[in-house]
């Protein structure tokens, strides 16, 4: 561990190596799969519909159940007698139960569960259970699946529309009357999803005596889930206990929609009356876990002639498969306040549906749905700039929310709380030495070969307030006297100080990889005076013992922001304890004192003062000793929520996170015309995130979040065939990037710390996966500009860019 | 259920025993009979690296053999790289460049890794991406661990 240096002896900003790596190292991670938190285990295999769109006409189980070994099969009839359907996000009327009841509707959907003895036999029953289906046709298209004469997926909807919403903020109308130029384009953005290395993992065990239901799951909520949950099981929320092991194996997003299958194993630990684990294999992930949306986008955009943007509209498609699932339709919405990006423009209209298609369902996927807004948005910058003849960097100059305007307004309800896009775009300018990289373009065009530059700029919205998911309900429904408001973004952290003065931590978050422990050591550090090995950090969930609420969790880049808050006041508040017990100690006001340097001292003059270690010790021996009126023990709990965290008002205005943060990338590639091969020659982020704990993790986070990215950007989509069958479900089809595709990234940091943050931090965990798919889009179109190629769909494999180049130099 | 054979083996410098399904997996017996659940599984089909070990002195996947296949053979997992306590050069080298995030790579790509180092000492930056481009990381970026590989070429004992 590096040693502070100087005086304040301030851990946070240090690259503090991680206290989580020496266990993980050593293979004693402790994940889902690894040690039985129960005994007498049994094992689930699901059985999953082979067809797209199904009616399910019954079930032969005699073969399965007369296995030995075999505790039992639970079916989709089962699951519709005991259980509920979810909650979806929107008022179509979509049963949606952790499995298929009446039709199956999508390929790997769940049908009925075997347990067993083992997983080997479990998987041996699996294959002999019989299900008979009636096939239907199959759409999956957004477009198409809008079409009147295409099968529907949920007839008590009616069609397979989930969802519409028309929001209009400002005069759009007006904006586009007074254009001097307006671009219309249609993008495409692909399905794709992160697939962390570890699958979903669940352990369910009912108590039917007792009651209770206790699940462990590589789960990043609680979140809204485990009430959804709870009310599908019929459980009251304190008997549906959620525990999660110590260590997770990424998640992206990907990690919270493992809910329905809790509540699934939980049906089958109930109905077979014995603990049930259930560990994903990689072609159940690929088939039926979550992804990203596919959207089908038509944007317009009106300028006038000095480049100036006064208004958008946005049309969204976004394919969320055979139901819709919570939190969607946050595909369209958690971007709300954040619609118009980093640019002043006050005229907007969106336009947004949501479409149920013959695919696996969709959820939150690192960037949710910013990815898709900010290719669009950043294609459409390009458009403009080509259009009137301006450097792609200046048309963006022209249209930034200038430095100085923070907190800023945003037309759609977001308050950006700081930043200074100018000067971080600046930044990117003079890191990549643009000016050169284009003289560098000039050479290489003259010769013939296609090199291209990139820009991209988002605003990076980290903890997403809950109340966003309402803009999906019309305001007359939201106006209704029973309709509940929804808003809130919180955490919590407790710290406690032991008789020798050293720390204890307990969170209640669910961190993937993300360091928390090391973090929170280091913060802890700074406020009590002491070294980040003074405090042993306690994360590992647990809904039964950790102080929570309904939007707690590991998710929408919380942790830097919300987490680290949370610890910080829960410190401060014991600090606040120590110096009244040492005020106590000393016979001193304690205005006259204060904490500094690990010990609470006079603030003027000499005097005694005492160390953490010495008011651990008495207060935690002699109660004695304490003033009257004070609690005994030395632990403080602190539960941080945004005041800026409101629900949605009666013009569709919210504020959809809390804190937002700033990205501009520059980007040179290469490609080769006769193999479509794209070099990338430069990458360059800058990032404003506010005050950066630790860099060394900050940066990885980078790095993480710009490969997931690249991926949807050039490698990954999850392919469907006309009859619903999908055509990636091995890591064989589904290509994540390798050490080979990833490129060397130029990073910075540009730091405008939160005014809403005690520590002035802003998450950062989705960084520039919300860029890159737009910043390599435009490099591309940047370097085929010359055929007049421009990119306006993902991915951009070879094939189809080698079609792409031989097209265009043929005409 | 197949009658259950006999796998002896020596993980780690420790001979080992246990009886299983001719069926059933190295990497299971390895997680589930020998306890050994430093070594993972991604995919089970032979594509992400997670599983991977020392088979003989060679990197190999446990996922994609079986148990039996392992008989008589000399194996070394992730548990096997400390010893007297002290983390393998490489593994030091991991935690100084930040070559890990959520870990669950990790075991894979330290025994992918050693590997490397052992048949090419010095690699060079390309080589040492296309070493560990048998093994999927979908956390870092790869980044800190070219740099942790990188380093650990030029500690002494890097490829032990
Ligand atoms: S688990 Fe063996 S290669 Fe993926
Ligand atoms: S560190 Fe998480 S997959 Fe590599």
């Amino acid at each position: 561990m590096t040693t502070p240096t100087g005086t304040g002896q301030k851990w946070i900003g240090r690259s503090v190596k991680r206290v989580e790596d020496r266990r993980l190292l050593t293979g004693r991670g402790t994940y889902i799969d690894d040690h039985p938190p129960v005994g007498n285990l049994f094992h689930a295999a699901i059985v999953r519909s082979p067809h797209a769109h199904a009616r399910i006409l019954g079930y032969d189980l005699g073969a399965a159940l007369a296995l030995d070994g075999v505790a039992g099969v639970i079916t989709g009839a089962d699951v519709a007698r005991h259980s509920k359907p979810f909650s979806v996000g929107v008022t179509a009327p979509v049963h949606y139960y952790c499995a298929a009841t009446d039709k199956a509707r999508f390929v790997g959907e769940p049908v009925a569960v075997v347990v067993a003895r083992s997983r080997y036999l479990a998987e041996d029953a699996a294959e002999l259970v019989q299900v008979r289906y009636e096939p239907l046709p199959v759409v999956v298209d957004p477009e198409r699946a809008l079409e009147p004469d295409a099968p529907v997926l949920h007839e008590a909807v009616g069609s397979n529309l989930a969802n519409n919403r028309r929001l209009v903020y400002g005069d759009p109308d007006r904006a586009f009357r007074e254009a001097d130029v307006v671009l219309k384009e249609r993008f495409r953005f692909p399905k794709y999803g992160s697939t962390p290395i570890e699958t979903y993992g669940v352990i369910a065990r009912w108590d039917t005596l007792e009651g209770v239901c206790t699940v462990w799951s590589n789960f990043m909520g609680p979140f809204i889930m485990h009430p959804l949950t709870a009310r599908v099981l019929g459980l009251p929320e304190n008997r549906l206990r959620f525990i999660v092991p110590p260590d997770i194996g990424g998640s992206f997003g990907i990690k919270s929609l493992i809910y329905p299958y809790i509540a699934l194993l939980a049906l089958a630990s109930k109905l077979t009356g014995v603990a049930v684990k259930w560990i994903e294999d990689r072609r159940e992930h690929l088939l039926a876990s979550s992804t990203g949306t596919d959207r089908v986008a038509y944007r317009e955009l009106a300028a006038k002639k000095d480049g100036t943007i006064l208004g958008m509209r946005f049309k969204w498609f976004d394919n969320v498969g055979g139901y819709i699932r919570s939190p969607e339709p946050g595909c369209s919405f958690r971007p709300t306040g954040n619609f118009v990006g980093p640019y002043r423009f006050q005229h907007l209209e969106v336009d947004a549906s949501t479409v149920m298609t013959n695919k696996s369902l969709t959820g939150p996927n690192r960037g949710y749905a910013c990815g898709h807004l900010y290719f669009e948005t950043e294609g459409m910058l390009d458009r403009l700039a080509e259009k009137l003849g301006l450097d792609p960097v200046e048309v963006r100059r022209r249209n930034l929310i200038p430095t100085g305007a923070f907190p800023y307004r945003t037309p759609t309800g977001g308050l950006y709380d700081s930043g200074d896009y100018p000067a971080t775009l600046d930044r990117a300018v003079q890191l990549a030495k643009y000016a050169e990289l284009r003289r560098e373009q000039a050479t290489a065009r003259a010769a013939g070969r296609y090199f291209g530059i990139g820009i991209a700029l988002a605003v990076d919205p980290s903890v997403s307030n809950m109340g966003y998911v309402a803009t999906a309900l019309d305001p007359q429904f939201r106006a209704k006297p029973e309709y509940l408001p929804k808003s809130g973004a919180v955490d919590s952290a407790t710290v406690k100080v032991d008789p020798l003065g050293r720390v204890i931590a307990i969170l209640g978050t669910t961190p993937q990889g993300q360091g928390h422990q090391t973090i929170v050591a280091q913060i802890v550090a700074d406020e009590l005076g002491l070294v980040p090995e003074d405090v042993t950090v306690v994360d590992e969930m647990d809904t039964f013992t950790r102080v929570w609420s309904i939007s707690s969790g590991t998710y929408s880049s919380r942790f830097g922001s919300v987490g680290t808050s949370a610890v910080a006041l829960a410190a401060r508040k014991l600090k606040a304890k120590l110096v009244a017990y040492a005020a106590h100690l000393m016979d001193r006001p304690p205005e006259s004192l204060e904490f500094r340097d690990g010990s609470v001292r006079p603030r003027q003059g000499k005097g005694p003062s005492y160390s953490v270690k010495d008011l651990a010790g008495r207060a935690h021996w002699n109660t004695e000793s304490l003033p009257e009126g004070m609690e005994p023990g030395l632990q403080a709990t602190a539960v941080f929520g945004f005041t800026v965290a409101r629900s949605v008002d009666a013009e569709d205005r919210v504020n959809s996170s809390n804190t937002y943060g700033f990205i501009a990338e520059i980007m040179a590639v290469e490609v080769d015309p006769e193999t479509a091969a794209i070099k990338i020659l430069r990458y360059v982020t800058v990032h404003d995130a506010g005050t950066i704990i630790n860099p060394m993790i900050a940066e990885g986070q980078i790095y993480g979040g710009a490969l997931h990215g690249l991926g949807g950007a050039l490698y990954e989509e999850l392919a469907y065939d006309e009859d619903g069958q999908c055509l990636t479900a091995t890591f064989m089809d589904y290509l994540v990037p390798t050490a080979c595709e990833a490129p060397t990234i130029e990073i910075a940091h540009v730091v405008s710390p939160s005014p809403l943050t005690p520590l002035g931090s802003k998450g950062l965990g989705e960084s520039s996966s919300m860029t890159v798919p737009a910043v390599v889009a435009n490099a591309v179109s940047d370097a085929l500009g010359p055929l007049g190629i421009r990119i306006n769909e993902l991915p951009m494999t070879p094939s189809k860019l080698h079609a792409m180049i031989q097209k265009a130099r043929k005409t | 259920m197949a009658d259950l054979v006999t796998v002896r083996l020596k993980v780690n410098g420790v001979e080992r025993e246990g009886r299983c399904e001719p069926r059933k997996l190295l990497v299971d017996f390895l997680r589930e009979d020998l306890g050994l659940t430093g070594t993972h599984v991604g995919c089970e089909h032979g594509i992400c690296g997670a599983c991977t070990i020392l088979l003989d002195g060679q990197a190999a996947r446990s996922c994609i053999m079986l148990a039996v296949q392992a008989d008589g053979a000399e194996l070394m997992t992730v548990e096997g790289l400390a010893q007297d306590g002290k983390l393998h050069p490489l593994q030091e080298a991991f935690r100084e460049h930040h070559g890990l995030q959520c870990g669950f790579c990790t075991p894979g790509m330290l025994m992918t890794s050693l590997d490397l180092l052992r048949t090419n000492p010095t690699p060079t930056d390309e080589e040492i991406r296309e070493g560990i481009s048998a093994v999927l990381c979908r956390c870092t970026g790869y980044q800190g661990i070219v740099n942790a590989v990188r380093a650990a070429a030029r500690t002494p004992g890097g490829s032990r």
